[in-house]
């Protein structure tokens, strides 16, 4: 049939490739599984809530695979991956994509590496409201920008209703590290100093805390910090530094139990030289936790050698994210293997790994 | 850290140790003190204070942590219950990795139980009142410290007519095992140190019986390091003064008469019951608590049938004469060999409270392998 009225099929095909053409459009409030199928539910969804945040050539060629130039002849990659699991999501401080990205870029520093690249997966629970969504990955497209590394490649997948709790994320950082850099645990010496770089315990307090079952309200703010420029500095002032690590999960005391056994030496704490906030440790005194197995999320702790340690806590406290760094105890021969505490009223205890979680204590 | 509370201030517990060592030495003799609270066992290992002491001046410690003290059998009964159809078990955290005849809470709910960890007892109704398709039972353990929290909860179960939510009781009284161990035959104490937090309710009138009966001195002190060197201080000086007494070392919370108003509580909610048995102390007359009749109806042990079977403590454990103070924590057979506190055999390895778990924790280390002071550590706190 032909007539004035009716469009030609020449048009009506040219119609149908502008739309396509288009770039697919999230009308959704909430993840379904059809954005984790792959089709073009799944395009809108990347599309419109990580490309355009993320804002990166490699991600947004969306090939399987981000193809990158290697580092320059004799420096050695530090990669390491994570997956973050945070509850609550948001908490005084931060939130899990501030974690996601943090988080990772401190384990490629505390391996000696200069953070250069991201890869991130997403796995969503259906029903999970895409505001959310938004803002996770503002937070982590952020703190990615202020660490200026980029994020090139990534996945998501959503998962049914209770298959998830919310969404989990997990990001593999690569960073190459520079000619001649050497941390090594069993490099440490009798002699050497433990250096770190501010107070204990307020990440994992904040989210303790923020989880509202304790009926506890305090001023505490997660310490969430990409910490590649304070290990720059430190490196800068102590070139000599052996062993660097970002006292996470299991806190400084699993850390440092780590560096006994490794090193074979023993870690010699100063009780009254630990930094901690006054509100954190009275927080911890009343659950009955010791902060020194309490989670950080913007602390370095180091072993310096002697002749540089001053150098090191100059050049740390220099930087904002190290302005109560301390020397917080020394390396020993003995006890071998072993972390002890000199307490602030004289005697010592040793500091072991914890076991299990950190339980509060009843009474 | 800051140490800025007096009751932690390094200078003043030096002070107190040289007191200590010349009232000692004076006596001419040794002094075995116990500690009677898991909190005491707790800061003295914590604070390194036993390493402080003159050798003439020994710590013993009690029976005084709460979840040491719950015998196998009753761990079993709330496992059983955390099985029922329809049933969340609440506790608290110390509760989750102490070892039933076969298995612990932690186990069970690994294994698909809905056990659940709360802060206090409150927590455990506000499930019950959220979740009213459930039952809530919260596994109620604990001295005088505690009970008087688990007696407002079922008050206020009461007033607020929740009927999913039982308390399966397990609280019981510091006076009666006090007097078990001052009546055992290999004992050989010369003072206690009397519970800070529990004398806060109880207050200090019924341990007269102590320096009346027995002629051994008790001090009720606090938690802090200063606290129970000061205990200590005092203990001797009434050795010195030729005094033997029940004393108050934490007038700033403790009265001699407690608190008239909990006890009360404790009085209108609980009965006690004639026997209870204890980890190894065994059966002791008049020191458990049970739920009185006018809340039987949420009264676990009501409200289900359980087993309630005896079980015997593992043979090998001497969680018994380690609670009695008779054997130190290192003297066991099993300890740090079979028993450590990623798998206690007993449950003195469970808490941090327990003698066993404090002492494998923060104790083990001979005065050889005590650090001089540190120098780079001195020198990085004057340049502040």
């Amino acid at each position: 049939m032909t007539g004035p009225d009716r469009p030609d099929r020449a048009t009506v095909d040219e119609r149908i490739a502008a739309v396509r053409a288009r770039r697919p459009r999230l009308r959704d409030e909430r993840v379904t599984l059809a954005h984790g199928a792959g089709g073009k539910a799944s395009r809108a969804l990347v599309d419109a809530v990580f490309l355009e945040v993320f804002d990166d050539p490699a991600l947004a060629a969306l090939g399987d695979a981000a193809v990158l130039d290697p580092p320059a002849v004799g420096e050695q990659l530090s990669i390491s991956t994570d997956s973050f699991v945070v509850q609550p999501r948001r908490f005084p401080g931060g939130s899990i994509g501030d974690l996601a990205v943090n988080g990772t870029i401190n384990d490629v520093v505390a391996g000696g590496g200069r953070p250069d690249w991201l890869s991130v997966a997403f796995v969503i629970e259906e029903g999970f409201a895409v505001a959310e969504l938004r803002a996770i990955v503002a937070d982590m497209a952020a703190a990615a920008r202020a660490a200026g590394v980029r994020i090139v490649t990534g996945d998501t997948k959503v998962v049914q209703a209770g298959a998830a709790d919310g969404v989990y994320i997990t990001t593999t950082g690569v960073g190459h590290v520079p000619v001649g850099r050497r941390l090594d645990a069993r490099t440490v010496e009798p002699g050497d100093a433990v250096v770190l770089t501010g107070t204990l315990a307020d990440h994992g307090m904040a989210v303790m805390l923020a989880r509202g079952e304790l009926a506890i309200e305090a001023d505490i703010a997660s310490d969430t910090a990409a910490l590649h420029e304070l290990a720059e500095a430190l490196l800068a002032a102590a070139p000599d530094t052996r062993w660097l690590r970002d006292p996470t999960r299991g806190g400084l005391g699993t850390s440092l139990n780590e560096l006994a056994e490794a090193a074979g030496c023993g870690v010699i704490l100063a009780e009254e030289a630990l930094p901690v906030r006054p509100t954190v440790a009275g927080a911890c005194d009343l659950l009955g936790i010791d902060p020194i197995y309490v989670a950080n999320e913007g602390k370095l702790v180091a072993v310096v050698p002697a002749a540089q340690t001053e150098a090191a806590i100059d050049a740390l406290r220099a930087h904002p994210l190290g302005a109560d760094a301390a020397v917080i105890g020394e390396i020993r021969a003995e006890p071998a293997s072993t972390v002890v505490m000199r307490t602030a009223m004289g005697g010592s205890r040793v500091v072991d790994m914890l076991v299990g979680d950190p339980l509060p204590r009843i009474c | 850290m800051k140490f800025v509370d007096e009751f932690r201030d390094p200078a003043a517990g030096r002070a107190a140790i040289e007191r200590i060592t010349a009232l000692a030495a004076a006596q001419d003799r040794g002094f075995k003190f116990m500690e009677v609270c898991g909190g005491h066992t707790h800061t003295i290992y914590r604070h390194g204070i036993e390493q402080l002491l003159p050798a003439p001046v020994e710590l013993v410690h009690g029976p005084g942590c709460p979840v040491c003290v719950i015998p196998m059998g009753r761990v079993d009964d709330a496992l059983h219950l955390a099985a029922q159809p329809g049933v969340t078990l609440t506790s608290f955290g110390d509760m989750m990795r102490v070892p039933g005849s076969t298995s612990t809470l932690l186990d069970a709910k690994a294994g698909g139980a809905d056990v659940r960890m709360v802060y206090s007892p409150l927590d455990a109704l506000a499930v019950a009142e959220r979740e009213p398709d459930r039952h809530v039972v919260f596994f109620a353990v604990g001295f005088e410290t505690t009970s008087p929290s688990t007696a407002v909860t079922l008050q206020r179960a009461r007033a607020l007519g929740i009927d999913n939510f039982s308390v399966f009781s397990n609280h019981v009284r510091i006076v009666p095992p006090l007097r078990a161990i001052l009546t055992a035959p290999e004992l050989d104490l010369d003072g206690f140190i009397g519970p800070g937090h529990v004398s806060t309710v109880i207050g200090n009138r019924p341990y007269q019986f102590i320096p009346d009966e027995f002629s051994i001195p008790l001090v009720t002190a606090g938690f802090e390091p200063l606290d129970v060197i000061q205990a200590i201080e005092m203990l001797l000086r009434q050795y010195d003064e030729g005094r033997c007494r029940v004393e108050n070392q934490y007038t700033r919370v403790v009265r001699d008469e407690g608190n008239l108003r909990a006890q009360q509580l404790l009085e209108e909610v609980f009965t006690t019951r004639d026997t209870f048995e204890w980890r190894g102390l065994g059966w002791i007359p008049h020191s458990g608590m049970a739920i009185a009749e006018p809340y039987a109806d949420l009264d676990s042990e009501r409200r289900f049938t359980l087993p309630g079977a005896r079980v015997e403590d593992p043979p090998a454990c001497e969680c018994g004469p380690v609670l009695r103070g008779v054997l130190k924590p290192w003297e066991c057979g099993v300890f740090g060999t079979a028993c450590t506190p990623e798998t206690p055999i007993g449950t003195c390895m469970v808490s941090s409270e327990g003698a066993c778990a404090a002492y494998y924790e923060f104790g083990r280390l001979r005065v050889a392998d005590e650090p001089d002071p540190l120098p780079l550590v001195s020198a990085d706190r004057a340049r502040r």
